[in-house]
C-alpha cells in the first residue's frame, strides 16, 4: 500500500493523464480526419497512464508514515476508557 | 483500501468515462459540417407501363442517377444508405412515396458515382393513377455516423410526367 501522499499523487497523475490523452487523441483525430487514429491515441494514453499510475512504485512511497516505537510508547499510559458518568437522580425537592 | 485493484477500477471507470466524452464530442463535430451534395436524374426510358389484372398500375423505367454525396462525409462517418424514391399526390393518399433504386456508400471515395439501372424496386400504384401522372424523384440519405447522432435529408427533383397512355 502507498502511503498518503503516493496515493495522492497517483490519483491526481491518473486523472490529469487521461485527461491530457483525451484531448490530444481528439485534437490528432480531427485534424487528420481519422476516426481511427483518435481511438489509437487514447488507447495507448489509457496503456501508459495504467503503467505508471496502477501498480505500486517506489516513487509512490517516499514519505512513508512514521510509527512511534513501541518502547517509546509504552513509557506512557494507554488512555483508560472512560467510567460512564455518574448520573445524579435528582431527589424531588421537598417543599 | 488504496490496493492495486482499486486503483486499476478507478482508471478504467474514469477512462470509460471520458472516451464516451470524446465521442460525444466527434459526434458534436459533424454539426459543424454543412454538406452541399448534389444529384441528377434522367428518366431514359420507359420500358413498359401497364395495368396489372388487379387493377394497379405498374411502371418500369430505365433511369441515369448522377449524384456527388462526396460532401456528406466526415471523419466520424460509417456510411451513408441512398434511395431514390418517386414521389406523387393521388385522390386518396396525399403523398405516395415508391422507393425505386437505393444503395449504400461504404466510403468518401465512391461517393460520386453515376449509375445506369431500371428501378430496382417495383413501381406500382395503389390503384390507376399513374397515366399523365407528375411526380417527383427524391434522393433521401441517412449518413450513419461511427458515433452519435444519424442524420438524413433529401433533394426533391421534380418536373418527370408518366405517358397519357399504356405501352
Amino acid at each position: 500500500m502507498m502511503d498518503w501522499q503516493g496515493q495522492k499523487l497517483a490519483e491526481q497523475l491518473m486523472q490529469i493523464m487521461l485527461v491530457a490523452f483525451a484531448v490530444v487523441a481528439f485534437l490528432t483525430g480531427y485534424v487528420m480526419g481519422s476516426f481511427r487514429l483518435m481511438i489509437l491515441v487514447y488507447a495507448g494514453g489509457v496503456f501508459l497512464t495504467t503503467l505508471i499510475t496502477v501498480p505500486n512504485w517506489p516513487f509512490f512511497n517516499r514519505h512513508p508514515l512514521k510509527w512511534l516505537d513501541p518502547s517509546v510508547a509504552e513509557k506512557y499510559p494507554k488512555p483508560q476508557p472512560q467510567e460512564p458518568p455518574v448520573v445524579l437522580k435528582k431527589k424531588p425537592a421537598k417543599k | 483500501m488504496h490496493s492495486f485493484g482499486f486503483r486499476a477500477n478507478a482508471l478504467l471507470t474514469f477512462a470509460a468515462t471520458i472516451l464516451a466524452v470524446i465521442c460525444a464530442m466527434a459526434s458534436f463535430s459533424d454539426t459543424l459540417n454543412s454538406p452541399s451534395p448534389t444529384a441528377e436524374v434522367q428518366v431514359l426510358s420507359i420500358n413498359w407501363f401497364q395495368n396489372q389484372p388487379n387493377g394497379n398500375d405498374e411502371v418500369s423505367m430505365t433511369l441515369n442517377i448522377s449524384a456527388d454525396l462526396q460532401s456528406l462525409f466526415t471523419w466520424n462517418t460509417k456510411q451513408v444508405f441512398v434511395f431514390l424514391a418517386a414521389e406523387y399526390e393521388t385522390p386518396t393518399n396525399s403523398l405516395n412515396q415508391i422507393s425505386l433504386w437505393d444503395g449504400i456508400v461504404p466510403s468518401k471515395e465512391i461517393a460520386k458515382f453515376q449509375i445506369h439501372t431500371s428501378n430496382k424496386y417495383r413501381f406500382v400504384d395503389q390503384g390507376s393513377n399513374l397515366r399523365g401522372k407528375k411526380f417527383n424523384l427524391t434522393l433521401h440519405w441517412h449518413v450513419m455516423p461511427k458515433t452519435g447522432k444519424m442524420f438524413a435529408d433529401k433533394l426533391v427533383m421534380s418536373g418527370y410526367r408518366l405517358p397519357q397512355e399504356y405501352r
